[in-house]
C-alpha cells in the first residue's frame, strides 16, 4: 500500500475495487465501514453486491474483465469537466498527453455498452472522485488476477494521479495484500527477476554486491522463471525439481487438471510444510516444519510495516524450523549456511536490503516499522512518493480496454470468478482443522442470482456439476442476493470440489498473474 | 494552549484540550475513575453512571464520560456522594441475575442454593468462567458491596451456546451497552441491539434471533468488550485448568495482510485463547479467523517427523535420512540436467527471515533465479 490501514478512515472518498473486503480483510475493511459512519463517501466497484455495498453510497457492477473501460471512462468524465489536478500533472508527472488522446474515445455511453454501467453512474462517480480533497483506492484481487491485470493497475494509478490524490494522507492507491505475509515474500526477493527490496539480478552492482556479503561467485543473471512457467515446462517435461516452502499449489494453482499433471512429471518433489497437503502427498520427500507460534521472526503486513513474530509453543515432534532445513540442505550440498538465531538472519537481510538497512529487533520490539527505512535514526515511511515517485515522475500509461481471454458462448453461457469467504484462507490447511470455522463453513457452495436458479430450474442447496473447458466440480447451489445474473461464484479454498479445477491458466504478459477472475462456464443438476 | 483551559480534579490541577471530557482528562493524569459502559473509541452514552464525579456548583453528581471538562471546574472524583452512588449502581448490577463468584456475601444456606442453580443453569461446574476477569466483581471489591438484604432473581432467557465460538449469558448480563457499541461503531456489523424494554431489556441479535441466524460473523470484538461473564468464548468454558498458570505472547496474526497484533494465552504449550492487541495497526479488533482459527496449531494432524517415499508410499524417516536424499537428488540433478532445470517455491506464509534463506539458497546453492511465491495466485 501506498499509504496507511489507519490512513484510510481519514479520506474524503474512498474507492474500494476488486476487493471483497469483509470477507478478505476484515479488520480492514472496519476502518473503511467507520469512514462511512464520519460522512464519509465510500464507493465500491464490483461484479457482486458485495456486503461492502450495504455501506456504500454508490455501487457501481462492471460486468467481468471490464475495469479498464470504467477507469478509462471516469478519466474522461473528469477531463471534460475540467476537474483534474493540473498542477500536480504539471509538476510530479509524465506522459499525460498520450492519456488525453487515448480517454477521448471513452465517453459514459461507449463504457456503458463495454461494461455495463449506466452512464450517469459513471459520470457521478468521476465528480465524487475528483471533487473530493483526499480520494484513497483499494483494489485486490478482482483487479490483479487478470490476463489485463497489470495494466488494470496502471489504470488505478491513472486515475489517482489525475486528480492529484497520490503522495498525500488519505489518498494513495491502495493493493490489499492477500496473505499474512505476501509482502515480505515480495521484499526479501522471493521473485524470479530480484534479489531482496526489488533489486534487479540482472544489475551487475547488485549481483557484486550479493557475491560479496554471501561470500560466493557466479550468482546467475538471467532472471528465472515465474511458478506458472516452472509448471508449463514441468508439463512438457522440461523442468526436474521442485523445493516447496509452505505452498499447497494443487488447489491454489489455475487449471489443477493440467497443474496435477506437470508435478507428477517432476523427477523430484520436496514439499516442507506443517501438514499433508495435497501438494505433500504426491512429494517424492516430505519436511515437517513450525508454524508461526512456534517460531521467531518478521512479517511485513499490507502496509510495509515490519512487525514481530514470537515463539509462543513448542513445535510437536521433530519438525524444525524453516530457514534452518534449506540451511542444512545447503550445507549438504556442500555450501555451508549456519546461523545461530532468525535474528542474525535479520542483520544479514539489513546489509544487503537498502529499505530495510534501518530496522533491527530492538526498534520493533514494541511496534512496527513502515520500510522504506535505510537507517537506524530514520521513522520509517508511513505514506509513499510525498515528494517524489521512486522513478521521479509518476508515468501516466495509456492503455486500451481489452476483453478476458474467454467469454461466455452458447456452450458455456456463465462467467464464473473465483475468491475466498471469511471463514475459511487459501486453501484450507489451517482453517479446516477448526471444528468451529468448519461448522460456519462446512463445503464449496456455487453462489447463483435467483433468476439464474430460475432460469436452470435448481433449487437452493441441490448439488450441481459445474463445467469449463478444462474440467468439472460438484458442489452445492446457493441462492443468494450478493450475485448477479450471469455471473456465478465460487470460492477456491475447497480441494474436494476445488474451484481451480475450472479456471483458466492464461497469464498477464506481465505479472504472468493467471486470470482466476474470470473464465466461461455452464452448470447442470448433477447428474 | 490558553490559561483558561485548567480544571481542578482531587486539589490538583491539570490542563485539558478543549471537548475533553472529565473522564478523559482524569485517565490521562492517572486518576481512577471507576467505569462499565465506556468504550473507547465510541460515543459515551452515560448508561451505567458508574463513572459518577461530583463537580463543584452542579445539582448533582455527574457522568464524567459525557461531561466536557470546563475551564475552572472544581471535581472530586471520589467524595462521600460518590461513592454511595457508585455502591448503589454495583448493588443493583450484582443483585440482579447469576453473579455467583462468591463476593455477594449471602447468608450461607441461601448462598448454598442460588450457587447449585447457577452451576445447574450454567451446566459449568466451577464458579463464574470469568471470576478474576470482571469489572464488576472487582469493583463491588473495591468498594465493599454487600447484597445481602436484596431479592434474588432469576434470569429473563436462557443461555445461548448454539454457535461455535460465543457463549451469550444473559443472565450475567448488566446492560452496559458496550457490546452493542464495538459492534455497531467498531467493526460496523451492526448485528445486535438493545431489545424490548424495561425489566425485559435483552440485547438481541437482529430480531431477536440466535447469533448464528444473525448478521454476526463472530469477530468477537463484543466478547472482548464485554466487562462481566455475559459474553464468554466457548474455549473458556472448556478450560478445565483456568485457574494454572498462563503466559501471554504477543505476536502477529498468520493469516491475512492486515498483520493484526494479537496476543496468545498459551497454558501447557497450548493456545487457550487469542485476543486482539491493544496495538498498530489493528487497536483491538481481530476477525473469526485470527482469534478463534487457532486449532491448527495443536491439531494432531501436524506433520511431527520427516517422510521419504518408498514404493509409492510415504515413509517415516530420520531428518538425516531425508536431508541426505534431498542434497544428494539436487546436486545430481543440477549436474545432470542444469541449475535452471530446478525451482523453488517459497512462500508468503512464512516469515521474512525464513524467505531471504530460501531465495539465498536458490541463488546461491541451486544457481538459479528460479524462485518465486504465490502471492500472484
Ligand atoms: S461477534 Fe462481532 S459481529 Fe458478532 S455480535 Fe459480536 S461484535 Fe457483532
Ligand atoms: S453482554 Fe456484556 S457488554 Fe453487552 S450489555 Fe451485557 S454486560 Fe454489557
Ligand atoms: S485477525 Fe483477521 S483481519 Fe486481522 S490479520 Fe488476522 S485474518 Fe487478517
Amino acid at each position: 500500500m501506498t499509504n496507511t490501514i489507519a490512513d484510510i478512515e481519514t479520506a474524503d472518498v474512498i474507492l474500494v475495487t476488486g476487493s471483497n473486503t469483509t470477507e478478505n480483510h476484515p479488520v480492514l475493511s472496519a476502518f473503511i465501514k467507520r469512514a462511512t459512519l464520519k460522512d464519509k463517501t465510500l464507493i465500491v466497484v464490483d461484479p457482486r453486491k458485495i456486503k461492502l455495498t450495504e455501506h456504500a453510497q454508490k455501487w457501481l457492477r462492471p460486468q467481468l474483465g471490464t475495469d479498464i473501460a470504467w477507469i478509462n471512462g471516469l478519466m474522461h468524465v473528469i477531463i471534460k469537466e475540467d476537474l483534474h489536478d493540473k498542477e500536480f500533472i504539471n509538476n510530479r508527472t509524465e506522459g499525460f498527453d498520450q492519456v488525453l488522446e487515448i480517454i477521448k474515445k471513452y465517453t459514459p455511453t461507449y463504457v456503458e455498452d463495454i461494461t455495463g454501467i449506466p452512464a450517469n453512474d459513471i459520470i457521478e462517480t468521476a465528480r465524487l472522485f475528483a471533487k473530493a480533497d483526499k480520494a484513497s483506492i483499494c483494489y485486490c484481487m478482482g483487479i490483479t488476477q487478470h490476463t489485463c491485470g497489470t495494466d488494470n493497475v496502471k489504470s488505478l494509478a491513472n486515475l489517482s494521479m489525475l486528480c492529484g490524490h497520490l503522495g498525500k494522507a488519505g489518498g494513495g492507491v491502495n493493493p490489499l495484500r492477500g496473505q499474512n505475509n505476501v509482502q515480505g515474500a515480495c521484499d526479501m526477493g522471493g521473485l524470479p527477476n530480484v534479489f531482496t527490496a526489488y533489486q534487479k539480478v540482472d544489475d551487475p552492482s547488485a549481483i557484486k554486491k550479493y557475491e560479496t556479503v554471501w561470500g560466493v561467485t557466479g550468482l546467475s543473471n538471467k532472471p528465472g522463471l515465474p511458478v506458472t512457467e516452472m509448471i508449463h515446462k514441468a508439463e512438457q517435461g522440461n523442468f526436474k525439481s521442485l523445493y516447496i516452502i509452505g505452498e499447497n499449489p494443487l488447489v491454489s494453482d489455475p487449471d489443477l487438471n493440467h497443474a496435477e499433471k506437470a508435478f507428477k512429471n517432476l523427477e523430484f518433489l520436496v514439499v516442507q510444510d506443517i501438514f499433508l497437503t495435497e501438494t505433500a502427498q504426491i512429494a517424492d520427500v516430505v519436511l515437517p516444519s513450525f508454524c508461526f507460534a512456534e517460531k521467531d521472526g518478521t512479517f511485513s503486513n499490507t502496509e510495509r510495516r515490519v512487525q514481530r513474530v514470537r515463539k509462543a509453543v513448542e513445535a510437536p515432534g521433530f519438525a524444525r524450523e524453516d530457514w534452518e532445513i534449506t540451511c542444512e540442505i545447503a550445507t549438504r550440498m556442500g555450501t555451508p549456511m549456519h546461523y545461530g538465531s532468525p535474528s542474525e538472519i535479520f542483520e544479514e537481510i539489513r546489509k544487503v536490503t537498502p529499505s530495510y538497512a534501518g530496522i533491527n529487533w530492538n526498534r520493533i520490539e514494541n511496534g512496527g516499522i513502515h520500510w522504506p527505512c535505510p537507517t537506524v535514526d530514520h521513522p520509517g515511511t508511513p505514506i509513499l512518493h510525498t515528494a517524489q515517485f521512486t522513478r521521479g515522475k509518476g508515468l501516466f500509461h495509456a492503455i486500451e480496454h481489452q476483453p478476458p481471454a474467454e467469454l461466455p458462448d452458447a456452450e458455456y453461457p456463465f462467467m464464473l470468478t473465483t475468491g475466498r469467504i471469511l471463514y475459511h484462507y487459501h486453501t484450507g490447511s489451517m482453517t479446516m482443522k477448526s471444528e468451529g470455522l468448519n461448522s460456519l463453513s462446512p463445503e464449496c457452495f456455487v453462489e447463483i442470482s435467483p433468476n439464474d436458479a430460475a432460469k436452470l430450474d435448481i433449487n437452493n442447496g441441490e448439488m450441481v456439476d459445474v463445467f469449463s473447458r478444462r474440467g468439472k466440480i460438484k458442489a452445492k447451489l446457493a441462492i443468494s442476493s450478493k450475485a448477479v445474473d450471469g455471473t456465478i461464484f465460487i470460492p477456491f479454498h475447497f480441494a474436494k470440489a476445488a474451484a481451480n479445477r475450472l479456471t483458466n491458466a492464461k497469464l498477464d504478459p506481465v505479472a504472468k498473474i493467471p486470470e482466476f477472475k474470470v473464465c466461461a462456464i455452464t452448470i447442470q443438476k448433477a447428474a | 494552549m490558553s490559561k483558561e483551559n485548567i480544571i481542578t480534579i482531587d486539589n490538583k490541577q491539570f490542563t485539558f484540550e478543549p471537548g475533553e471530557t472529565i473522564l478523559e482528562v482524569a485517565q490521562k493524569n492517572n486518576i481512577f475513575i471507576p467505569t462499565l459502559c465506556h468504550l473507547k473509541g465510541a460515543t459515551p452514552t452515560g448508561a451505567c453512571r458508574v463513572c459518577v464525579v461530583e463537580v463543584k456548583g452542579a445539582r448533582d453528581i455527574v457522568p464524567s464520560c459525557s461531561t466536557p471538562a470546563s475551564p475552572g471546574m472544581l471535581v472530586r472524583s471520589e467524595s462521600p456522594a460518590v461513592i454511595k452512588a457508585r455502591k448503589n449502581i454495583i448493588q443493583l448490577m450484582l443483585a440482579s441475575g447469576h453473579h455467583n463468584c462468591a463476593i455477594r456475601d449471602f447468608e450461607p444456606d441461601d448462598w448454598t442454593s442460588f450457587h447449585l442453580k447457577v452451576l445447574k443453569d450454567d451446566n459449568y461446574n466451577e464458579l463464574c468462567p470469568v471470576w478474576g476477569d470482571c469489572r464488576l466483581q472487582d469493583l463491588a471489591y473495591r468498594y465493599q458491596v454487600t447484597t445481602k438484604a436484596l431479592p434474588l432473581s432469576a434470569p429473563n432467557y436462557p443461555m445461548e451456546t448454539v454457535n461455535p465460538f460465543i457463549i451469550r449469558d444473559f443472565s450475567r448480563c448488566i446492560l452496559c451497552g458496550r457490546c452493542v457499541q464495538a459492534c455497531r461503531e467498531i467493526q460496523v456489523n451492526n448485528a445486535i441491539d438493545f431489545g424490548y424494554r424495561g425489566a425485559k431489556a435483552k440485547i438481541v441479535a437482529g430480531t431477536d434471533v440466535l447469533l448464528k441466524d444473525s448478521d454476526c460473523v463472530f469477530c468477537g470484538e463484543c466478547v472482548q468488550v464485554c466487562p462481566v461473564g455475559a459474553l464468554v468464548p466457548k474455549e473458556t468454558f472448556q478450560n478445565k485448568r483456568r485457574f494454572e498458570k498462563t503466559e501471554k505472547v504477543r505476536t502477529t496474526c498468520s493469516y491475512c495482510g492486515v498483520g493484526c497484533q494479537i496476543d496468545l494465552t498459551v497454558q501447557n504449550n497450548k493456545i487457550v485463547q487469542i485476543n486482539g492487541a491493544e496495538a498498530e495497526p489493528n487497536h483491538g479488533s481481530l476477525c473469526v479467523k485470527g482469534r478463534y482459527g487457532y486449532d491448527f496449531v495443536a491439531s494432531k494432524d501436524r506433520l511431527t517427523t520427516p517422510l521419504i517415499r518408498k514404493d509409492g508410499n510415504l515413509e517415516e524417516a530420520t531428518w538425516d535420512e531425508a536431508l541426505n536424499l534431498v542434497a544428494t537428488k539436487f546436486a545430481d540433478i543440477k549436474a545432470k540436467h542444469g541449475a535452471d532445470t530446478m525451482g523453488v517455491l517459497t512462500s508468503a506464509r512464512v516469515t521474512n527471515e525464513d524467505n531471504y534463506i530460501a531465495q539465498k539458497f536458490t541463488r546461491a546453492v541451486l544457481q538459479t533465479n528460479n524462485i518465486d511465491h504465490c502471492a500472484r495466485l
